[in-house]
């Protein structure tokens, strides 16, 4: 009987509440406010004031007078330089580290003990993983000695104030980041794919270049970025255990002391932001990189 | 026909064992695999199945035994060594490959120039139907073609063993039936000779050739579908070859291959199917289909009917008895639940086992 009354004529369409959750937009979204509110506040009102201040030179002028003598001066210009020559190198000699390890451990039953040790580094902070550098590889450190007293070497070698200190603290403090994003990609991937590999005649290198590879580079790729990000920014370590008017005297060091020495926040604002461009057209440059890559699941298609 | 499976005369499996820690998961395993025979793995979750076909492939080590192709020991080798084909329950296709990519994945490993490997992608594209479809990733396939993708990337390596592990477990009802008739039309094309695991006995029955019943990683009973379907050699067997009522009685007869038990004060007489002694606790087991709503008297008890279902052509219903066993019945006419009914079996029908020992034996 019910099924044969005629339906109700509609007399309206959906009510704002439906169409705009159809748009999805519902209450759900309220829980992004607070998240937007803080980086309004933290992130895009500094960033557009440091912005505006850095066409406001101190010394009045020319809008572009510190962008022109930032790079007209080789003492501020070269900053670039040195800490890319850092950051790429640090980036790359992680991921070289965290691939093998990570297809070691994503084959463990203890991995919670062993990730711990390995993330310890993190917790430690940069100062103190620099001062236990600083007495560990300096000229009177436990290292150097060691190798004095077997007589492989006769004087110190000089491992801290100079590049490679810096350099050994950036990878102890970058790895544990970088091994565990790449631990997650590597243990998202299907092992059934890999057997599947095998048993049609695959050698573990084949293995590896053929499938795993191919389905890790967009993973790599984020994991790169992100690691290159953090080596970029280096400041504390580059202070402790570098030449920090030398060969490390990298872009944040310059924009410290632009700020803090010469009290000259537009120049500092001005370096920030050409900090902050380097960075993205690396970032930009490699996740574009991505786009020759499968992006897809890294399962075997639907189960 | 150019995709020319090698040849062997048999597969021999040694009294293969595989633990997991204290755990046994297969026990002394012995089979001999026939070429061109199709074998079908069957048992519950748990029984050793997967284990063994996985120790077959070389993807787990057996921890005893040994596995034998003809006169060459292959558990020894790794499983890029072996070279059997196998067809995993997910599928396992490269994500990032297409279809060509992937079935011609495995000639590639082995350096087969590129010409022959097009011609064989080619020809196992014709075997398995996917004929224009070559260009897609596994992404874009339904899962019934990325079953066909899984198979043809097995067997275009020529392998002389074509692994399948519960590869119909994803479909649904309709595909499932269609992919069956397709996986043994293909075993037969090519004279390919089949290790296939599944817990599904209608699959094990309308498959294959042979089937090995496993269960607690023992193997329980080996003999082709009708031997299986009607002579199983254990109630645990009987139970999965469809005998859906067991009925727990005390044995007052048993000679010349007959039994009589006591169900409930009820006779009821079969055939004995192992070694029973009078007074021992044992099981009738007959299936749904055989038996029917009757008249009281011999191979007859008593019921209360809970529930009936129509099923086309007649009904199927549930019923206990006074003493609390379960009972799946058919019956021509519909009845009332809540009835008092007399459900009865052939003699002929009914299969008596004796009491399994707890635990694993």
């Amino acid at each position: 009987m019910d099924a044969l009354a005629p339906a109700t004529p509609v007399e309206h369409g959906p009510s704002l509440r439906q169409r705009l959750a159809a748009r999805g937009f519902d209450a759900v979204t309220l829980l992004v406010v607070p998240a937007a509110i803080f980086s309004l506040l933290l992130f895009v009102y500094p960033f557009a004031f440091g912005f505006v201040l850095s066409f406001e030179p101190k010394a009045g002028g020319d809008w572009l007078a510190n962008y022109k003598r930032f790079f007209s001066d080789p003492f501020l210009y070269d900053t670039i330089g040195n800490t890319l020559r850092l950051a790429i190198p640090v980036t790359l000699i992680n991921l070289l580290l965290a691939v093998p390890i990570a297809f070691r451990v994503r084959l463990m039953r203890r991995q919670r003990l062993l990730t711990t040790i390995l993330v310890l580094p993190i917790t430690l902070g940069t100062v103190l993983v620099a001062e236990g550098l600083l007495n560990y590889l300096g000229p009177q450190g436990w290292f150097n000695r060691t190798l004095i007293t077997f007589g492989l070497i006769s004087q110190p070698l000089k491992l801290v104030h100079n590049y490679w200190g810096v350099f050994a603290s950036l990878v102890i403090t970058g790895f544990p980041f970088t091994f565990l994003l790449t631990l997650s990609y590597v243990t998202g991937i299907d092992p059934a794919l890999e057997q599947a590999a095998a048993t049609l005649g695959a050698s573990a290198w084949q293995r590896f270049r053929h499938v795993y590879l191919p389905l890790l580079m967009p993973g790599f790729a984020i994991t790169f970025c992100l690691s290159f990000v953090q080596a970029f920014s280096v400041f504390p370590s580059a202070v402790l255990l570098g030449e920090p008017a030398g060969v490390t005297r990298v872009i944040s060091i310059a924009a410290a002391t632009a700020a803090f020495e010469e009290y000259d926040y537009s120049m500092a604002s001005a370096i920030a932001m050409i900090m902050g461009f380097v960075q993205l057209a690396i970032v930009v440059a490699v996740l574009a990189s991505r786009g020759l890559f499968y992006r897809g699941p890294a399962s075997g298609a639907k189960g | 026909m150019t995709i020319a499976l090698s040849q062997f005369d048999e597969v021999r499996l040694d009294r293969v064992s595989r633990d997991f820690g204290a755990l046994n998961a297969l026990r002394d395993i012995s089979l001999t695999i026939r070429r061109r025979e199709f074998i079908a793995l069957l048992g519950p979750s748990g029984c050793g199945k997967s284990t063994t076909l996985n120790c077959i492939a070389g993807l787990l080590p057996v921890t005893g035994g040994a596995i034998w192709l003809d006169k060459s020991r292959v558990d020894t080798l790794r499983p890029e060594e072996r070279g059997f084909g196998m067809v995993f329950q997910n599928y396992a296709l490269f994500p990032h490959l297409n279809v060509r990519q992937n079935i011609g994945f495995g000639l590639k490993m082995r350096g087969t120039p590129k010409a022959e490997i097009d011609r064989k992608v080619d020809e196992a594209l014709n075997l398995v139907r996917l004929k224009g479809q070559e260009n897609k990733l596994p992404g874009q396939l339904s899962g019934g073609q990325q079953q066909r993708v899984a198979i043809a990337r097995a067997i275009v390596i020529e392998p002389p063993l074509v692994l399948m592990d519960e590869p119909l477990s994803n479909l649904d009802a309709k595909l499932r039936l269609e992919m069956r008739a397709e996986i043994r039309r293909i075993h037969n094309e090519l004279g390919a000779t089949t290790i296939y695991v599944t817990h599904d006995q209608d699959e094990a029955l309308s498959l294959a050739d042979r089937i090995v019943v496993l269960r607690d990683g023992v193997v329980r009973q080996v003999g082709t579908p009708k031997e299986l379907y009607e002579a199983p050699s254990h109630l645990d067997v009987a139970d999965f070859m469809g005998f859906r009522n067991k009925l727990k009685g005390r044995v007052v007869g048993a000679e010349g291959g007959r039994a009589v038990l006591d169900v409930e004060g009820a006779r009821i007489s079969g055939v004995a199917r192992e070694t029973l002694s009078a007074g021992a606790t044992a099981f009738a087991a007959i299936r749904p289909d055989d038996l029917m709503v009757g008249e009281a008297g011999p191979n007859a008890i008593a019921v209360t009917v809970d529930t009936i279902e129509y099923r086309g052509r007649e009904f199927v219903g549930t019923a206990h008895s006074a003493g609390g066993l379960d009972f799946v019945f058919r019956s021509h006419q519909p009845v009332e639940p809540g009835s008092q009914v007399h459900l009865r079996a052939d003699d002929g029908r009914v299969l008596v086992f004796a009491e399994p020992i707890q635990g694993r034996q």
